[in-house]
């Protein structure tokens, strides 16, 4: 983004208005989704920055992060939370993937219209920054102090604070 | 029908920017940005670039749409769009468009499938670092915005003059930024 600094505004928007809020799915939900995601599409940076973020919203630690997403059907999460995971892996692979039975459970499981919307919304996007920061090769320099400080801030005070 | 309940009857993105204004307005800035510039790549070049993507992710309504906006964009070489979409590879475009819509299509795949040797050949084309940029950045974005509009089943209509008409009016009247519906 410091190399197009056109865009940042745009994206950092599009972030904050997806990821930082409680409406329907809880910040944390709505991280560990982009952390799935990211998972999924191998993109390492992406996936360790939204598993921390998600654990300062969580109050979790790494290994439980981890264990959760490494093992979703068998995890603590909620069923609606399982169904709207199950949803965002389809989504990953491609819009047309997503079957009418997956969103029929997860609503039969309690998710709303507006938490199917946005759970789509959040794994598409991420399927957008993963491509994004690996398609050009982006490398971090954080060291893991700093990662996790990042990871705070991020929770605190959202994205581009 | 949509996977979740949109009030009014518009189609693709549109039903869904209406259902979410909060993401609506960024998502539009973001398409502004990435294809309403002459800097590097032309318009008529992102806008092929987008059709092209959406193309290989199969969603209908984003390539026509596209489709719609790069035959507006670029009227010299009849049926352009369609013979990029059929063999980019033997459709007459410059060798530079060939080598960006190469990487695109390794973006499309994912990330890490961008390789090193395609990027060198799309420089050797004489790709600048800033249109290398934007080709994975449109591409990218399309992968996000394909899955959107086909993730939660959108309505596409058929009526190819819808698109035309649409395509029209995003070139000469509105852009993407006064396309979302209030």
């Amino acid at each position: 983004m410091a190399f197009r600094p056109a865009i940042a505004p745009g994206l950092t928007a599009l972030t904050n208005a997806l990821l930082c809020t409680d409406e329907g799915l809880s910040r944390g939900e709505r991280e560990l989704i982009g952390a799935y995601v990211s998972g999924l599409n191998q993109c390492t940076i992406c996936k360790n920055v939204h598993s921390a973020v998600a654990q300062c919203h969580l109050n979790a630690n790494q290994e439980t992060v981890e264990k959760t997403l490494s093992d979703i059907p068998h995890s603590d999460l909620s069923a609606k939370m399982k169904a709207l995971l199950s949803i965002a892996q389809s989504v990953h692979r491609g819009g047309t993937y997503v079957r009418l039975e997956q969103v029929k459970l997860a609503r039969h499981l309690g998710a709303t219209d507006f938490e199917i919307h946005d759970t789509v919304l959040i794994a598409a996007l991420f399927s957008f920054f993963n491509r994004y920061i690996d398609g050009l090769g982006v490398t971090t320099d954080d060291t893991p102090e700093t990662f996790m400080e990042r990871a705070r801030r991020i929770a605190e005070q959202g994205y581009g604070a | 029908m949509a996977h979740i309940h949109l009030s009014e009857q518009l189609p693709g993105i549109r039903g869904l920017m209406a259902f979410r204004p909060e993401t609506a307005t960024p998502l539009n800035a973001l398409a502004e940005i990435l294809l309403r510039s002459d800097e590097g790549l032309s318009k008529g070049e992102r806008e092929l670039i987008a059709t092209f993507v959406s193309s290989l992710n199969d969603c209908f309504f984003c390539k026509n749409i596209h489709g719609a906006v790069a035959r507006f964009l670029l009227p010299e070489q009849e049926n352009l769009v369609d013979k990029v979409l059929r063999d980019y590879q033997t459709a007459p475009i410059s060798s530079r468009m060939k080598s960006l819509l190469a990487i695109a299509e390794q973006v499309q795949l994912g990330g890490k499938f961008v390789d090193a040797d395609t990027v060198e050949l799309a420089r050797l084309a004489g790709a600048s670092d800033l249109e290398i940029h934007d080709t994975v950045l449109i591409a990218a974005a399309f992968c996000m915005f394909n899955r959107y509009v086909d993730g939660l089943n959108t309505f596409a209509p058929d009526d190819p003059d819808m698109y035309r008409e649409r395509g029209r009016k995003i070139v000469e009247e509105t852009g993407y930024v006064g396309s979302s519906p209030k």
